[in-house]
């Protein structure tokens, strides 16, 4: 994992740079907003629109920023904290990592501490990283001529990749695609994107192609 | 509104969102629908953020070397290579046909 963080980082830096960031946004972001899938979606759409489409930009981080609060419920039970400021640090280090680790162990001790060495460990790689990133970036230039365009849909095409295990996900990903790029010539650089994200609610309000779960299932 | 301004708002939206789960009583998400929008929520913006990464030039839509790119790191995920890997082997690609092949 220690890897993997460390390459998104890099990838993220470079990217944020790319985008029209400077080095010290790119670490702004990683220092305070701290959340990779929200900080890969601002400087994604910054980079197709600019800072005219910074309202948009913001939206979607703030979007992709709402499974963090689904999982700060699920951690509020397991961190232990015993005051505010240790509740808005486990806050702060809630992202898919620490939450995983945390949910993987067996006993409240192991997950306590899952939880807490993790978010720590990646918030520091994640941030040393970032700046790597950015650095490098900065030195680049062009950024297209080394296909770094190219890059950032590979990266984000990584993020997505585990999440592809049901029908139900697969389509949402494939509408999603086809609404942004039809809406594209249509609407303002940001919107398309923002419009995507209706087929989520709408497929997961219906659960459109999914399983019954077994609360639903039971009367 | 300034690249600061978009930086420092989007930063404090997502700060709060993580604030919020601690503050929200945790029955709220029992409910299966809200538990998975949330999910598919991820899947979607990320979804749309790849189609307009790779077609996207502007307000238009282009075919041009990021295409392939994207078709290389797909085939090279599927065969489970690592993400840093991918990612700078789709760098690589598109790079490689701008320069040999004049591709946009």
């Amino acid at each position: 994992m220690g890897v993997a963080t460390a390459a998104y980082g890099v990838s993220f830096g470079a990217l944020a740079v790319a985008a029209g960031l400077d080095v010290w946004q790119a670490c702004v972001l990683s220092l305070f907003m701290f959340t990779g899938g929200s900080q890969f979606a601002l400087v994604g759409i910054l980079a197709s629109g600019g800072v005219a489409a910074g309202g948009t930009a913001i939206a979607s981080a703030a979007l992709l920023g709402v499974r963090n609060a689904a999982y700060g419920m699920r951690m509020k039970p397991v961190v232990g904290a015993t005051s505010w400021w240790k509740t808005a640090g486990a806050a702060w280090l809630t992202i898919d990592e620490s939450t995983a680790v945390a949910l993987a162990q067996e006993d409240p001790a192991a997950r306590r501490r899952g939880f807490w060495v993790t978010g720590i460990v990646v918030y520091l790689g994640w941030n040393l990283t970032t700046l790597v990133g950015a650095l490098i970036g900065d030195l680049l230039g062009d950024t297209r001529a080394y296909g770094l365009d190219a890059a950032a849909a590979a990266a984000f095409l990584g993020l997505i990749w585990p999440r592809l295990k049901s029908h139900q996900t697969i389509a949402v990903a494939c509408a999603a695609a086809v609404v942004a790029a039809a809406l594209t010539p249509v609407v303002a650089p940001g919107m398309p994107v923002l419009a995507a994200a209706l087929v989520a609610v709408l497929v997961g309000t219906t659960n459109l192609l999914g399983r019954r779960t077994a609360r639903e299932a039971t009367p | 509104m300034t690249l600061w301004h978009i930086v420092l708002i989007a930063s404090i939206a997502c700060v709060a969102l993580k604030l919020a789960g601690y503050a929200v009583p945790p029955h709220w998400l029992e409910k299966p629908a809200a538990a998975r929008t949330a999910d598919l929520l991820t899947v979607a913006l990320l979804a749309a953020l790849i189609a307009v990464q790779t077609l996207g030039a502007g307000q238009a839509l282009v075919v041009d070397a990021r295409v392939p790119a994207l078709a290389v790191a797909a085939l090279l995920y599927w065969l489970r290579v690592p993400f840093l890997v991918v990612v700078i082997a789709a760098a690589v690609v598109a790079a490689l046909l701008r320069l040999w092949t004049g591709m946009a």
